[in-house]
């Protein structure tokens, strides 16, 4: 994908740029954005690491096992193929939970703990299984009860109401996942062999 | 107010306190099963790292190109058919590719807009709603070295679109 995308990218800005008279900022930005990338890559082993931990010592605890059980439902339905693999459905549901509580500093460690799991049982080690196919799609959904970064700027701002927008990302987040989740499964069926 | 930020403050550690305790309860040896955890922290960022510096350089060069006005500009007439404002074109380019560039232009429509104006919640409820959704893609499957993708771009970037336009629609819809 990305050996699509990318180059798209840098074809089209760069072209851009030069006929727009845009060359300054561009040239900063080259600059910018490769300590920008250094500075996330060094939060994140941060990060990273943390929850690694925390993940590796809750995995040998039963707390894990309760949380995988109130969760079982939504998830044999969402990975049908995961269902007898208890280790990937607790690192899913620990994902799943970081995201709902708007964790996303843990979700990400936590989710590529999961697909490294799966990955594991890959028979075809270059392709996406149907499992990670809706794993990532979950997560590019951005399933979360409370949006916290949109509400501490909006309340930064001076909102009257800072939290009037709950209902409204509920209700949008909702759908954006049942249009994933299907256009998941879809691709899914369509591509079965 | 207050509850929203007391539940989203006290939501991180409580799960970390929640996982140490009950480690100690059922008699783990919680700090060395930390430090084994941890230690595969460090392999999965650096084989994300190279993933996070191309994509980068090409994000910054679409930002400061001035290509996303540009499209704005052209897809208006567009986006005056479905009733989409215009405004919040940009942030609807950029979401799916920079969490923090996005951020950006959503804080800048909330304080030249207003924040509580109509384009104010509604550039907030697209940020709450959607993710960042190639990076997520990018490094998801770049840590485990996976090429083939299948279709998942066109899936995740449905469900944003979807999201976006469910947004502007609610918010119409409020009262």
């Amino acid at each position: 994908m990305l050996n699509i995308v990318w180059p798209i990218f840098i074809i089209i800005s760069f072209t851009f740029a030069i006929f727009s008279g845009n060359l300054e900022q561009l040239n900063s930005s080259i600059f910018e954005s490769t300590s920008d990338a250094i500075n996330l890559a060094i939060s994140l082993l941060g990060t990273i690491c943390l929850w690694n931990g925390i993940m590796q010592i809750a995995s040998e605890t039963s707390v894990i096992e309760k949380l995988t059980k109130i969760l079982n439902p939504a998830v044999n339905f969402l990975f049908p193929k995961l269902k007898n693999n208890i280790k990937i459905k607790k690192e899913i549901s620990m994902n799943m939970i970081a995201n709902i509580l708007g964790l996303g500093n843990a979700a990400t460690p936590l989710g590529l703990k999961a697909m490294q799991s799966m990955q594991d049982e890959n028979t075809k080690k270059d392709t996406l299984t149907d499992s990670m196919m809706m794993f990532i799609v979950l997560n590019t959904a951005s399933i979360q009860l409370i949006p916290t970064t949109v509400i501490a700027i909006r309340n930064s701002l001076g909102s009257k109401n800072p939290t009037s927008i709950v209902f409204p990302v509920w209700i949008a987040t909702i759908a954006a996942a049942i249009a994933g989740i299907t256009v998941t499964k879809i691709i899914i069926n369509s591509t079965k062999k | 107010m207050k509850i929203i930020s007391f539940a989203s403050n006290i939501a991180m550690p409580m799960i970390i306190l929640l996982i140490v305790a009950y480690g100690l309860k059922e008699k783990n040896k919680v700090f060395d099963t930390f430090l084994v955890g941890a230690k595969e922290g460090i392999e999965t960022t650096f084989k994300i790292f190279p993933t996070l510096i191309g994509l980068f350089v090409a994000i910054g060069a679409l930002r400061s190109s001035g290509i996303l006005e540009c499209i704005t500009h052209i897809a208006s007439p567009v986006l005056n058919i479905i009733n989409f404002p215009g405004e919040l074109m940009p942030l609807a380019l950029l979401r799916p590719v920079s969490g923090s560039g996005s951020m950006a232009i959503a804080t800048d429509i909330m304080k030249n807009c207003g924040v509580d104006t109509m384009l104010g919640i509604m550039a907030s409820t697209i940020m709450g709603s959607t993710e960042t959704t190639l990076y997520t893609i990018a490094i998801y499957t770049s840590c485990i070295k996976v090429k083939k993708t299948r279709g998942i771009l066109i899936a995740a970037l449905t469900a944003d679109i979807v999201g976006m336009i469910a947004s502007v629609i609610v918010c119409r819809l409020l009262p």
